[in-house]
């Protein structure tokens, strides 16, 4: 036991600074006061203070997500908890490690619906990967090292520690992080040696595989990307990556196929509705990317490497599933040996690969280029990427359109470069994550490619960008539309845009001047380098409003309901194959 | 669908404020189904409870059900006692059978033949306590209908394996 007892408000600080932290994203309140009064008293930790709860947690999910660290969160009880529920539950359906501590009532006040209380453990049970209730001092330090325990081993995700205002005040010891250890919470890392030379022999046997990476590539780190490329380029086999995995595979690597799914690329998708072994890895077949179910890639057998076991067989019936880090799944199976590897049938596969250059050849992220009086979206992306490609850029995105474009045409050759809200798809994300990810990076280059109505959502948080200064960059597609709304509305809904446009916008000109930063709006094509270079070349925050072509939809598609080999690769398709009646009810 | 099955799980968790909320609310969040479910402390030195679930489903939902489940971070073990070869399954009711004349007699004789227990009576009414299977119970409630049943309370399936091997 260590001589001198701390406050619970001075426990938390000393947890968090032997946790390796460095950041807190947090907004103050009457419950935290305790906490806040130890910051003021100390210089280890930095707080950034945000202007809504749900910043600080897009905040804290930019810098994990860029830095491969947990994220912290403070936030006070009652509505800053509620307001963090969104963040959080962002975090657990794209595995992003955060820590949220709230501030809650006194104890003896609990359930007595004082001043604002809320449930927190309650409300956020579902949202979180696990949560605490410290009602007791003496618990408070080993409850906070376990938090960041779970937060970042297995799959990792978003913690809830509840802090009531009299253990903040109370004295108690403080036990260190190594003396912690938890119960019963001990992910599987390493896989059954069996599985791996099963997977093995069937990789080297496959005449046409597919390798299909995704988030937990990059949540298991750079050196799991390497390893997934590696193995990529020696068993020569097409590749293709989730909304999640972008980067973890260089986007130039000539075995990378490009995003797969609802706005995936036409020869990822047919690769994986053709293909006769599918690997994926830390991916969890979201319905986003495999379209209709009866009708997902018939003819494979399927390889499943995950590090949480609820993701196989969830919704497609794999053949042979191998539970661990996929880092270090991958290198065992690297372990085996390049002859282990190699493919069987060289003629087989050289047919595979003259089938995937046939459905390249479609070209079918295409658009109409010779339009000059518009900006086309994806021209905007083009150029953006561009006049940033040999910088140290990080972009992130807010949902919708927009985010596909980015998606499709911006390329990453680095995992931890790409930020957006891909599970649970939150409009309001881009801003404060690309605000986390200055914090984590200030030398670098930080991009938010936002629509219009996305980047709304959370516009307070340019006052936080004001405060610390911070060159954040918001490139708006403004189509004036939610376009993606406004684009299934016209697939679905005959073309009745309900709701969908957006008739009195910022002038988001002056709204950047409000907040300090630069902003200028271009509507020509002609004059977008120049837009684009000026906000490169300027230090300072810059909005720059790109009104882009409001009729644009974004292809190729799935539509919902459809199988992979059923896309849409242009308008000319929209009318040829309507939707079903099933897919209607889709989302 | 046809092939919706019926299994008997025991999770053992750490007794703590809020475990139990995590178990249900992960079924109901999921769409799972809860047949039913009891939770008692089973080990006071190492603060476990012991949940026992009786739930259906196809075999993938199963599957995902203890998938789930391990994945909550209080839970220490999950055992499928269905899947894992033979085991007691054992339920407790109490049953209040309130009448007069020939259907309280024929109330008591058939209670003797299920080996139900009279825990309380007066001239009109009996509490039968009865244990066994959930099928044996639903089969003396159904019997106890005509006969004047008003009231019943039943424990949820407690179960364990059979033979010397524990988890």
């Amino acid at each position: 036991m260590p001589a001198e007892p701390l406050s619970g408000a001075d426990i938390v600080i000393k947890a968090l600074v032997d946790q390796g932290v460095d950041i807190v994203f947090g907004y103050p309140g009457g419950a935290v006061l305790p906490i806040y009064d130890a910051l003021f008293k100390q210089n280890s930790l930095r707080h950034i203070l945000v202007r809504h709860e749900q910043g600080a947690v897009h905040a804290a999910e930019g810098y994990a997500r860029s830095t491969g660290r947990v994220g912290v969160v403070l936030v006070t009880s009652g509505p800053g908890a509620t307001n963090a529920v969104t963040g959080l539950t962002d975090a657990l359906m794209d595995s992003v490690p955060v820590v949220c501590l709230t501030g809650q009532v006194p104890t003896h006040l609990i359930g007595n619906d004082a001043f604002q209380e809320a449930d927190t453990t309650g409300i956020t049970r579902p949202c979180t990967k696990h949560n605490y209730l410290v009602k007791d001092v003496r618990e408070l330090a080993r409850m906070l090292h376990e938090a960041f325990y779970v937060a970042k081993s297995g799959r990792p995700g978003p913690l809830v520690v509840d802090l009531p205002k009299d253990v903040l005040f109370a004295s108690g010891p403080y036990t260190p992080p190594d003396e912690v250890r938890h119960k019963s919470y001990r992910p599987q890392l390493r896989p059954d040696p069996a599985r791996i030379g099963q997977a093995v022999e069937m990789i080297a046997r496959a005449k046409r595989p597919l390798f299909y990476g995704g988030g937990g590539l990059i949540n298991s780190g750079p050196k799991a990307c390497a390893r997934f490329t590696e193995l990529v380029r020696l068993t020569d086999a097409p590749c293709t990556l989730t909304l999640m995995g972008l980067g973890a595979v260089p986007a130039s690597d000539p075995h990378f196929l490009g995003m797969v799914g609802m706005h995936g690329t036409y020869e990822a998708n047919l690769a994986m509705h053709g293909c006769d072994l599918m690997v994926a890895v830390g991916s969890r077949f979201d319905d986003r990317v495999t379209g209709r179910l009866n009708a997902f890639s018939p003819g494979s057998k399927k390889i499943h490497i995950d590090i949480d076991p609820s993701s196989i067989n969830k919704n497609v019936r794999v053949d042979l599933p191998i539970i661990g880090d996929v880092g270090e799944v991958l290198s065992a199976i690297l372990g085996e040996g390049p002859a282990a590897l190699r493919c069987a049938d060289g003629a087989a596969r050289s047919e595979w690969w003259r089938a995937i250059d046939k459905w390249r050849a479609r070209d079918c992220l295409r658009y109409d280029r010779s339009r000059r009086d518009l900006i086309k979206p994806q021209y905007a992306i083009e150029r953006l990427y561009e006049f940033t490609r040999d910088r140290n850029v990080y972009i992130t995105t807010e949902v919708g359109q927009h985010q596909m474009w980015a998606a499709q045409f911006f390329k990453f050759d680095e995992p931890n470069r790409w930020m957006t809200s891909g599970g649970l798809g939150t409009m309001g994300y881009g801003l404060p994550a690309a605000m986390g990810v200055q914090i984590a990076h200030p030398e670098a280059l930080v991009i938010d490619i936002a629509g219009e109505a996305s980047v709304l959502m959370n516009i307070q948080e340019m006052s936080t960008i004001a405060q610390y200064r911070l060159p954040v960059k918001v490139f708006i597609l403004n189509n004036q539309y939610m376009g993606m709304v406004r684009q299934w509305q016209e697939l679905l809904h005959g073309g009745r845009y309900s709701e969908s446009y957006t008739a009195a916008l910022p002038d988001f000109v002056k709204l950047a001047d409000a907040f300090g930063a630069v902003g200028r709006r271009v509507e020509d094509p002609a004059k977008l380098d120049d837009a684009i270079r000026e906000m490169l070349d300027i230090g300072s925050a810059f909005i720059l409003d790109v009104a882009v072509d409001p009729a644009e939809n974004c292809f190729p598609m799935i539509p919902s309901g459809a199988a992979h080999n059923e896309m849409l690769l242009g308008p000319e398709d929209e009318a040829e194959k309507p939707v079903s009646e099933e897919g209607m009810v889709l989302v | 669908m046809a092939d919706i099955e019926r299994h008997t799980i025991a999770v053992l968790v750490d007794n703590e404020p809020g475990v139990l909320a995590r178990v249900i609310g992960l079924f109901s969040g999921r769409g799972y189904n809860i047949e039913s479910l009891t939770v008692a402390e089973v080990d006071r030195p190492n603060g476990l409870s012991r949940i026992t679930i009786v739930t259906t489903g196809t075999p993938m939902i199963i599957e995902q059900i203890k998938a789930q489940l391990s994945r909550l971070v209080p839970v220490h073990k999950i055992h499928d006692l269905t899947d894992e070869g033979p085991f007691v399954e054992r339920e407790m009711a109490l049953i209040k059978v309130a009448g007069k004349g020939d259907a309280r007699i024929e109330s008591l004789r058939l209670a003797d033949i299920f080996r139900a227990r009279v825990v309380d009576s007066t001239t009109e009414s009996f509490v039968f306590e009865m244990t066994g299977s959930s099928d044996k119970l639903n089969a003396f409630i159904t019997l106890m209908e005509p006969l004047g049943l008003v009231e019943i309370s039943r424990t949820g399936a407690v179960a364990i394996s059979r033979g010397a091997a524990s988890f």
